[in-house]
């Protein structure tokens, strides 16, 4: 069991509200991504589940349980920190074996665990190192054994892969999403990378100064944005937004084409521009085009692309792929 | 010979800094050389540094005039006890102030800072005064006590700056990983502070033992430490070099090797690998 539930939640440090009330179901066994920009409380919101921050009000019930005022060792949520937090002074097994110690399991039983952690977590040749002659992604690894052994009830991880490189953090990535496979517990996942939010998340929560903007499954926040702050935070390069009139709706204020829906044409379309700086990565291009009215896009096009600096091209795209927003930003539904 | 001029820096810094080294000890070493002279040749105007005939009758003299051994025993009860005694305050003093600081933290660890720019000479009064009224003159107790409040900021201050390297974060994992606040305080905090807590131990009792103003003001015969035995020979029957040296060298050297073995400690060590 690993369902938590947020109640008109909100969190002040001193006069300063970081959590506007927040309410929010998170099923069990499911992976949930907070994603947001930095300085936007995903941190203090999963550090007030996990019980490190309390909560100025609002409720926070585990498995159907009032969580608000317990201490973290009593909730049954394990955490792994971007700086890894081991502990400096023990080895890898000792570090594994803590929170099994504290919950007084016999040596046998600990040692069981710990073999098995070590096999999954392929740590099996570190185990008697201490933290600081391990690699960063070796921590990484460490802290989720300490995190897995424990069974926790849900897993806690604030931006684990931030400290790793990039290559590591593309397959660390792939472990935790095989991990929450394998062991379909709750996962709760904090990140400002809208990529590991879409690749990993069954659902996203998108946040955005202390309050929630949207949840979805990520495909539902790419297709249907709520707001023009999703549509412009969730997917990559960012969605194009251009101030626009539809004609049989006057309440648009702005419309929105992502760079991968936009056609290219050098004899007719809907915009007309000229290209500005291109982008070759190989299997796609990335064109920035200076519109003949006002703004830039961003177009994806595809590796071959021989259009270059200066050349004169027209964009279009399909209607079912342009949103709306009124001029609070708000999506407005197809016309 | 070709030396690059790397090397010849090197040179120059080995060079300087075995002079500096030995102007600081020059008069320690004079004084072990003294305290075998005979005290004609202490004070002899053209004294020679190694040949002279060495001999060991200052010491059997100093042993057996004072009690060498009551002296030394006052010296590491006071310097041992007053230490103790400050980290029993001190730790629980740090670790509020680097753990859950409040907006004044900052202005008391500078305030308790302070203290220590009063010349001692200007409260010796009224401490002179609350000894006597309450019976601690010439004793142990007071002594540690005195000590204990005169190293006291020394040693929050020491505590506090070790305690806030230990990132909160690992606390934090303790608790997420069920431990007590007292698991969490004996299997984290205080081994990976133990370097830092070690160093705070030994420095201070090494200002106690060294201590002269108080420690001399405040016993006579019972109380009194090594400072004391040593400023015996300084005085009244007039100039014994040799033998005031021999006094200093049995004071110093037992404080000297304790420090000897304990360089590293007091250099601190221990890097927290674990937080990046
Ligand atoms: N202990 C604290 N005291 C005061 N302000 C804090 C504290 N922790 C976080 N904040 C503030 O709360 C806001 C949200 O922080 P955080 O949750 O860490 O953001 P995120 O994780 O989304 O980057 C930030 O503006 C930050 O400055
Ligand atoms: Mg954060």
């Amino acid at each position: 069991m690993g369902n938590i539930t947020l109640k008109q939640v909100t969190k002040s440090f001193g006069d300063v509200n970081v959590i506007k009330p927040i309410d929010l179901e998170i099923r069990d066994g499911e992976f949930i991504v907070f994603v947001g920009p930095s300085g936007c409380g995903k941190s203090t919101l999963l550090r007030m589940i996990a019980g490190l921050e309390d909560t100025t009000s609002g409720n926070i019930e585990i498995n159907g349980q009032d969580a608000t005022d317990m201490p973290p060792a009593k909730r049954g949520l394990a955490m792994v920190f971007q700086s890894y937090a081991l502990y400096p002074h023990m080895s890898v097994r000792n570090n594994i074996a803590f929170p099994l110690k504290r919950a007084k399991m016999d040596k046998a039983e600990i040692d069981k665990k710990i073999a098995n952690a070590a096999k999954i977590l392929n740590l099996d040749s570190y185990l008697d190192r201490k933290p600081g002659q391990l690699s960063g992604g070796q921590r990484q690894r460490v802290a989720i054994g300490r995190a897995i052994v424990r069974q926790p009830s849900a897993f806690l991880f604030d931006e684990p892969l931030s400290n790793l490189d990039a290559s590591l953090r593309v397959n660390m990535r792939l472990e935790i999403s095989e991990l929450h496979k394998s062991l379909a517990t709750t996962m709760i996942y904090v990140t400002h990378d809208q990529v590991e939010a879409m690749t990993m998340a069954d659902r996203i929560a998108v946040f955005n100064g202390g309050i929630i903007e949207q949840v979805g499954t990520p495909l539902e926040l790419y297709n249907k944005p709520n707001n023009k702050f999703v549509a412009g935070f969730i997917g990559s390069p960012k969605m194009n937004f251009i101030d626009a009139k539809s004609p049989d709706n006057d309440k648009v204020a702005s419309i929105g084409v992502r760079p991968e829906h936009l056609q290219i044409s050098t004899e007719k379309g809907m915009w007309s521009g000229t290209v500005g700086v291109t982008e070759h990565l190989g299997s796609e291009t990335f064109l920035h085009v200076q519109l003949d009215g006002a703004g830039t896009f961003t177009v994806r096009a595809d590796g071959e692309c021989t259009l270059a600096y200066g050349d004169k091209i027209y964009l279009s795209a399909d209607p079912s792929k342009i949103h709306h927003f009124d001029k609070d930003g708000v999506s407005i539904n197809k016309v | 010979m070709a030396v690059n001029s790397s090397n010849k820096s090197k040179i120059i810094y080995t060079f300087l800094a075995w002079t500096i080294g030995g102007l600081i000890f020059f008069p320690i070493l004079w004084t072990l050389l003294t305290s075998f002279k005979t005290e004609a040749e202490a004070i002899s105007a053209s004294p020679s540094l190694f040949m002279f005939d060495w001999t060991l009758e200052n010491y059997k003299e100093v042993l057996s005039r004072s009690p060498y051994f009551t002296h030394f025993w006052n010296s590491i009860v006071i310097s041992i006890g007053s230490s103790l005694v400050g980290l029993l305050i001190a730790i629980p003093a740090a670790w509020s102030m680097a753990f859950v600081p409040t907006k004044r933290t900052k202005n008391l660890l500078m305030w308790m800072l302070s203290t220590k720019m009063l010349p001692p000479v200007g409260v010796l009064i009224p401490i002179y005064l609350l000894f006597r009224d309450f019976d601690l003159l010439d004793t142990k107790t007071g002594l540690v006590i005195v000590m204990t409040l005169i190293n006291l900021p020394i040693m929050v201050w020491m505590l506090y700056t070790y305690f806030k390297e230990i990132p909160n974060e690992v606390l934090e994992a303790s608790r997420m990983d069920g431990a007590t606040i007292g698991d969490e305080i004996f299997y984290v905090l205080l081994p990976i502070a133990l370097p830092g807590i070690a160093s705070t131990l030994l420095l201070n009792v090494i200002l106690s033992w060294n201590e002269a103003f108080w420690t001399l003001i405040l016993s006579a015969a019972n109380a009194a430490p090594l400072t004391a035995f040593i400023a015996s020979y300084s005085s009244p029957e007039g100039l014994f070099y040799a033998k005031l040296s021999a006094a200093s060298a049995m004071a110093v050297v037992p404080i000297l090797i304790l420090g000897w073995f304990s360089q590293k400690q007091l250099v601190r060590g221990l890097s927290f690998g674990a937080v990046k």
